[in-house]
């Protein structure tokens, strides 16, 4: 019992940071129907952000309240920032063009930005895994009996982390008038205009807002694996991906459902079964899911409107 | 371009609005607008009609900025608006509802009419104009609540009217508002029509319905393969042997 207990806190974990970054799957294609293959490298991108970040505060500041603060307002700031550009140049131009186009784009940027930070030239980290600092020192905060269940601070804090995020998401998309106008924006963007909305400032911003929930949740997903490396963004980003699959991609609360089976299912194998075992289960998970229901768990499959 | 226009009837005065002249549009190798010219008053009705094809959606789509005219001139108000985007085209005072009405069917009746006062910082003022859509339309009131995709064709119709009508427009823009509609609805929503036009709000509608449209209209635009090929006062036009025979089946 108090095993499941454990794997139940474990998998809420992980899912967690998995759900910030298919948030940002599942919202760029939501208003552009563009699955978004760049997303987990923007994401590693941030990750690298914040590990400067740490290292320009040095040892004592980046452990203290407000260095967290500041890696992350970093590293979420300059995925913004990368974000912005990345939609501006290299997917705005594309916008008309069949969306096989824009989908080559992102596997291609995908690709430069996992091996372009493979180099060993100026600021760039080079290929090896790093060590990524401990910004929030492990404690273990609640223990139930005899170490049978133990629940870690980084656990706790990038759980209120992602959740906040989320809500701040939610309140974002269905309470406010850029929600209101983004949501507009991914039924159909030139109807949208017709409203008055700059529907190009909308799809930038919802850009700027995906990758900035990546930027933290790398760093989150760092913190819990006390690495980084150049090709993590691959790794998460797919897992994300997978996650959003599963909800139904282009719906946030399916994102979040997805990516909370997902941590669960995963902790579960490698707690029952065996961990070689996890990747396998997990997409054989996304191939059943997708079985029962084509359009993943909350989303629709699509008919065509006469 | 090159052929004279049969002109039709006496048209009444009425001060400029919108000017098009010479439009031409193209998809990729196949042109569309062939150089429509043609004009709205301020306050008029005017019904564009002509066969499945002829160029009236495009029309209404490059005037509205949601196309760019590879030729041709549009000027609103005096001011040269070709080109503009139509999120620029807004604020200027052009209302689009487009073909197949574009509701968005994921947000909610009230979401939709919010949306069409995007722009509008007046919010005591947007809340009243929303009353008086819902004056003008009291089955919304009835579901504002509801998503839009739960609507029936008529409602979702009358949505996109009111919706548009809050950007408050001086120019109303309507791609075939009697679209798959029964006929006491189709009734219902050009009786309203005609009392939004009567508050000086201008019209140009988009039909296949050339009966409905050029009863309503005080002018009409007969289009034909992305070419205006007669124009003429409403009723003239209705009167016209030739009209009779093309689009009214006679």
């Amino acid at each position: 019992m108090s095993q499941l207990l454990q794997h139940l806190i474990n998998g809420l974990a992980s899912g967690t940071i998995y759900a910030l970054v298919a948030l940002g799957y599942t919202m760029v294609y939501g208003v552009l129907k563009l699955i978004n293959f760049a997303h987990g490298d923007v994401m590693m991108v941030g990750v690298y952000m914040g590990y400067a970040t740490a290292f320009a505060l040095g040892r004592e500041a980046q452990r203290s309240l407000w260095g967290v603060v500041i890696i992350f307002a970093v590293a979420m700031g300059g995925c913004a920032l990368l974000g912005f550009l990345i939609e501006r140049f290299a997917y705005r131009p594309l916008r008309e063009k069949p969306r096989l186009t824009a989908l080559i784009t992102a596997i291609g940027i995908s690709f430069a930005l996992s091996y372009g930070f493979q180099l060993d030239i100026g600021f760039l980290p080079g290929a090896s895994p790093r060590a990524f600092p401990e910004v929030i020192v492990p404690t273990e905060w609640f223990i139930i009996g005899d170490r049978d269940v133990v629940v870690w601070n980084w656990q706790v804090i990038s759980f209120l982390i992602a959740v906040t995020l989320m809500v701040t998401l939610q309140f974002l998309v269905y309470r406010t008038r850029f929600g209101k106008a983004m949501r507009a924006v991914s039924w159909d963007h030139r109807t949208a205009a017709l409203m008055g909305i700059p529907t190009d400032r909308i799809i930038a911003l919802t850009f700027m807002l995906s990758s900035a929930l990546a930027a933290g949740a790398g760093l989150l997903y760092a913190i819990k694996d006390t690495s980084v490396s150049p090709l993590m963004g691959l790794y998460v980003g797919l897992k994300a991906f997978v996650a959003a699959v599963i909800g139904g991609i282009g719906n946030v609360p399916g994102a979040v459902v997805g990516a909370l089976l997902l941590g669960l299912v995963e902790e579960f194998v490698v707690g029952y079964a065996a961990s070689t075992w996890r990747d396998a289960v997990a997409f054989g998970f996304l191939i059943l899911v997708l079985l029962v229901k084509p359009g993943g768990l909350f989303g629709r499959v699509a008919a065509e409107k006469v | 371009m090159s052929e004279p226009v049969k002109v039709l009837g006496e048209r009444r005065a009425f001060g400029p609005l919108l000017t098009v002249e010479g439009l031409q549009v193209r998809y990729g190798a196949i042109q569309a607008l062939r150089g429509v010219s043609l004009q709205v008053g301020k306050g008029e009705m005017v019904a564009l009609i002509g066969a499945n094809g002829a160029g009236k959606t495009s029309t209404l789509r490059a005037v509205s900025g949601m196309l760019k005219p590879s030729a041709g001139r549009i000027t609103l108000e005096g001011q040269d608006i070709t080109g503009l985007k139509a999120h620029q085209l807004v604020p200027r005072g052009m209302a689009h509802a487009p073909e197949g009405r574009g509701i968005f069917p994921n947000l909610t009746v009230q979401e939709n009419l919010e949306l069409g006062a995007y722009l509008r910082k007046d919010t005591a003022q947007v809340e009243q104009d929303m009353e008086k859509g819902f004056t003008l339309f009291p089955v919304l009131k009835e579901r504002r609540r509801q998503l839009a995709g739960t609507l029936s064709g008529g409602e979702q119709q009358m949505l996109a009217i009111a919706r548009a009508l809050l950007s408050k427009p001086q120019l109303l823009l309507l791609d075939e508002p009697s679209l798959g509609l029964a006929p006491q609805v189709t009734e219902t929503i050009f009786r309203t029509l005609r009392e939004v036009n009567a508050t000086g709000v201008s019209v140009l509608l988009v039909e296949q319905n050339a009966h409905l449209a050029l009863n309503a209209a005080h002018y009409g635009y007969v289009l034909e393969t992305g070419e205006v090929v007669m124009a003429g006062v409403g009723k003239a036009l209705l009167e016209s042997a030739e009209i009779r025979r093309a689009y009214l089946g006679e």
